[in-house]
């Protein structure tokens, strides 16, 4: 009775691997989506207007980029590569000139009093404006903010901000906010169409 | 000498290939589990700007893609070189935003909402004009989460 089994012939199992494989590579996308993120400032209400016109000069930094793509920092005309350290110490005011921004001692829940900088970084572009210049722009600043955080964390923390609890993760983000504004449009230059 | 003499004599054995299912299996595992699924063709081209900062997106599921670029060469015949936004499948215009992220709203739970994030998927040489007036009406709309997506890069130092 007992008659050996008859093997299956497995030869085409690759076949049938290699057209799944290809389906699958031709379906398929492998990027991974980052960027930065901002939050956008809500639009302003009708009834209640201009009231928030009323920020210091000191606390403003205003950054334009022009048709050129050319930068201006603070009033004068920049490289993208200074603008990082200009805005790090418009953010930090280690001297605490009275050119530079004030700050205000605020209570932060767990840690404590400590003195956050009102500065406010308003960017402003105009319709001519490259979009790789724009971003360009905007990851300066976002690094002098990250290296702020990172300065931060290693005073108070002695670690890395990426080595925090979720919990002083809060603290430092509190402590040194990201305050970019992202101004309202004036046409400025050529509108197209 | 001699040595060289014998060829062709005897046969090669032959390679067994009972593994290479097994091998290409894990090829396609790889692959199934690294990618996904392609949602919306392309119809324009976009080349994001790179920015060592950017950080990765946690929730892809709550994020809706806005396109913008100069169209794919099959399409600049009918659509022009002109930078144009892509939602979805088509081409579309700066009042079609309302409706699109009305839309994609709606397909979201209610827990989720305040958390959709639009991703600006936007061609690095494209001009800021059209992205403020995409900004000015997410605002329009209360979209306030945005990203502007960018390469990431290692950082300089």
């Amino acid at each position: 009775m007992r008659r050996p089994m008859q093997e299956i012939n497995a030869g085409s199992t690759a076949d049938i691997a290699f057209l799944l494989l290809i389906f699958f590579l031709m379906t398929s996308t492998m990027d991974s989506s980052s960027g930065l993120q901002r939050r956008l400032p809500p639009m302003p209400d009708k009834n209640q207007q201009v009231e928030s016109a009323k920020v210091n000069r000191r606390n403003i930094m205003v950054v334009r980029i022009n048709d050129a793509d050319r930068l201006f920092a603070g009033g004068s005309l920049m490289d993208i590569s200074l603008l990082k350290e200009k805005a790090k110490e418009f953010l930090t005011n280690p001297a605490n000139d009275v050119n530079l921004p004030e700050k205000e001692d605020k209570v932060i829940e767990g840690f404590g009093s400590y003195p956050v900088s009102k500065g406010v970084i308003s960017l402003q572009n105009t319709r001519g404006t490259s979009y790789d210049a724009y971003i360009q722009v905007q990851n300066e600043l976002v690094k002098a903010i990250n290296e702020i955080r990172e300065d931060f964390a290693m005073v108070n923390y002695s670690k890395r901000y990426a080595a925090l609890t979720d919990d002083q993760q809060r603290i430092v983000r509190d402590a040194v906010p990201q305050n970019i504004s992202e101004a309202e449009p004036k046409d400025t230059g050529i509108k197209k169409r | 000498m001699a040595k060289f003499e014998r060829k062709g004599k005897k046969t090669m054995a032959a390679i067994s290939t009972a593994s290479l299912p097994d091998v290409v299996f894990m090829l396609l595992f790889f692959f199934m589990v690294s990618t996904k699924f392609r949602d919306t063709e392309k119809k324009v081209e976009v080349k994001l700007p790179e920015a060592s900062e950017s950080t990765k997106l946690e929730r892809r599921d709550l994020t809706s893609v806005i396109y913008i670029g100069t169209p794919i060469a099959s399409y600049q015949s009918k659509h022009g070189t002109d930078a144009r936004i892509q939602l979805n499948d088509s081409f579309k215009t700066i009042t079609d935003i309302r409706d699109f992220v009305a839309n994609e709203r709606e397909n979201m739970s209610e827990v989720d909402r305040q958390f959709m994030t639009i991703s600006i998927k936007a061609d690095q040489n494209a001009r800021m004009g059209i992205i403020t007036d995409i900004k000015q009406e997410l605002r329009r709309c209360s979209a306030l989460k945005v990203m502007y997506a960018a390469r990431r890069t290692a950082p300089a130092e």
